[in-house]
């Protein structure tokens, strides 16, 4: 059997979406700034999946960038507000310690300008401590950044919650929906959230696409530098054939969703309750508030690395926080920002389900990290000495 | 190309000498279950020369396949050779590990020199 349980990291393109960009390879390749037909032809298309994605997420076509992906969105929209703050002399900004990289990163350049950046604690289960966030904004905080959805244990976050919080007290708030967008219904004006950042390449669309979502009002200043495209906030010609990859695959998710979130989130549940019968394991994020698809565990006196790969060999592609696996010194910062300590946070395993996933399917990787995990501990000093008493169980 | 060697994940997915010595001659474990790595060696040692040895890893793939290569290396061998056992060995057996990994064949190494250590500390021998 092979299944594909990585949906988290990126997904396979839908074959509506391939089929709608290909054109704009071989055909219709004019430059969307030039005048003649084949140019405006590209450039009907862009607006076209323009009207398509805003019409989706409930927000008006001029409130759509398209940008190269989550990555890019995530730095416009933080660097942006940043440069708003500094304007009205406002260096502080929030969020919270289980946001991607994208976002970290961006964070740390700007306290390394000067910035301060208070990093709001997450609860156990991985959801963000709400009264401690708004307790952290000051008079000078410029921005809030938190994701809807983590990318490693699922958890879905009180955006509408935190959205309210800030219009409040009149901060602009940003969320990175990279790993909710076609995966859970959304309408911004519901979510009342000011920008909000999304990549293709999680929703069957290509890889090097994505756009941020900003209000009618929130200033935005574009974050690379050269041409008018995207009337002057995002420079350089656009991803013509990406962005039609994106329209198409976001609509063809969006016209499923309602049917797709309840079944893959019982599969989902199916496969919680399946995994948790392993001995001395933990679900690592809330149980109920997390993507439909999102299953991650640790398991003691394992290395996830080992794990993935002998899962590999049974077909099943998924994921571990481990620092083997992600070829770093430190576990993943999520997990240790949920409490698990580093022993048991290298013994993770992330599967994201995709879409297609079937019942089947799920009752093969239950009994595959069954085998892998007794399989690993049969010669795991660690967990010899956990079942020996010399060692105490963490999990 | 393949994060690993076909070696390594042969010894990976076909660990040898895994287990325990209950009455093994000198045992030695090394690294933390903190940083994601721990190994630990038994020995069995006849007339100064390795009879049997054991492992067991907790660690990633190239972990476990550095310990399993360690044990192919040094069973049967004499201690005089044993000692001299380095962790370029145990890499080179593996035709090689991706240069972030090479910390697990020091593990390897540093595993055996400990098991060696206490063999000595038990028996008063000098190797
Ligand atoms: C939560 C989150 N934000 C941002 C990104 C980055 O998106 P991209 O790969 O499109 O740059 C990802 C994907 O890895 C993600 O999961």
């Amino acid at each position: 059997m092979n299944i594909y349980a990585d949906n988290a990291a990126t997904t396979k393109m839908s074959k509506k979406a391939v089929s709608a960009m290909m054109p704009y390879f071989e055909e219709l390749y004019g430059n969307p700034s030039s005048l003649y037909s084949a140019g405006q032809r590209a450039k009907e298309a862009i607006e076209e999946a323009r009207e398509t994605i805003a019409g989706i997420i409930g927000a008006s076509a001029r409130e759509i960038i398209f940008t190269s992906g989550g990555t890019e969105s995530d730095n416009q929209a933080i660097m942006s507000a940043a440069a708003n703050g500094k304007r009205q002399g406002k260096y502080h900004i929030i969020s919270d310690a289980i946001e991607h990289h994208a976002v970290l990163h961006t964070l740390k350049k700007l306290e390394k300008e000067g910035f301060e950046v208070t990093y709001v604690p997450v609860h156990k289960n991985g959801i963000i401590n709400v009264s401690a966030l708004e307790k952290a904004i000051r008079d000078d905080t410029c921005l809030v950044t938190v994701m809807y959805a983590n990318n490693e244990i699922g958890t879905v976050q009180p955006i509408k919650k935190i959205s309210e919080i800030c219009r409040r007290r009149g901060v602009v708030f940003h969320t990175d929906a990279v790993q909710a967008v076609g995966h859970v219904p959304i309408d911004v004006n519901d979510l009342g959230v000011d920008m909000l950042s999304a990549s293709a390449h999680k929703f069957h669309g290509a890889k090097g696409t994505g756009f941020l979502y900003v209000r009618r009002g929130v200033r935005i200043s574009s974050f690379i530098e050269g041409g008018e495209q995207e009337r002057g906030r995002r420079a350089g010609t656009e991803n013509v054939a990406g962005i039609v990859s994106m329209g198409a695959a976001l609509k063809e998710v969006a016209a499923d969703i309602d049917k797709n979130v309840p079944r893959i989130t019982a599969l989902r549940n199916r496969l919680i309750d399946g995994l948790s019968e392993i001995p001395h394991s933990a679900l690592n994020g809330d149980r109920e508030k997390r993507l439909p698809g999102n299953v991650n565990f640790c398991f003691e006196g394992i290395e996830g690395e080992s794990l993935l790969l002998l899962l590999d060999d049974k077909g099943i592609s998924a994921s571990s926080g481990s620092a083997c696996a992600s070829g770093s010194l430190d576990p993943s910062h999520v997990l240790l920002a949920i409490g698990r300590v580093h022993d048991v946070a290298h013994g993770s395993l992330r599967l994201t389900l995709g879409e297609d996933i079937t019942q089947k399917e799920i009752a093969y990787i239950i009994k595959s990290v069954k085998e892998a995990v007794e399989y690993l501990r049969g010669f795991s000093p660690v967990w010899n000495d956990c079942v020996s008493g010399k060692s105490k169980f963490i999990l | 190309m393949a994060l690993y060697s076909e070696k390594v994940m042969d010894h990976f997915r076909n660990p040898r000498n895994v287990g325990r010595i209950e009455d093994a001659d000198g045992v030695g474990e090394v690294g933390n279950a903190k940083c994601g790595d721990i190994m630990k060696m038994y020995l069995k040692i006849e007339n100064d020369v390795v009879v049997d040895v054991k492992f067991e890893t907790f660690g990633c793939a190239s972990a476990v396949a550095s310990s399993s290569m360690a044990t192919e290396l040094i069973k049967g061998r004499p201690l005089s050779e044993v000692k001299k056992l380095t962790n370029k060995a145990v890499a080179e057996a593996l035709d090689g590990l991706p240069d972030y990994k090479m910390h697990c064949s020091v593990l390897a190494e540093e595993a055996i020199l400990s098991a060696l250590e206490d063999y000595q500390k038990k028996t008063g021998k000098k190797i």
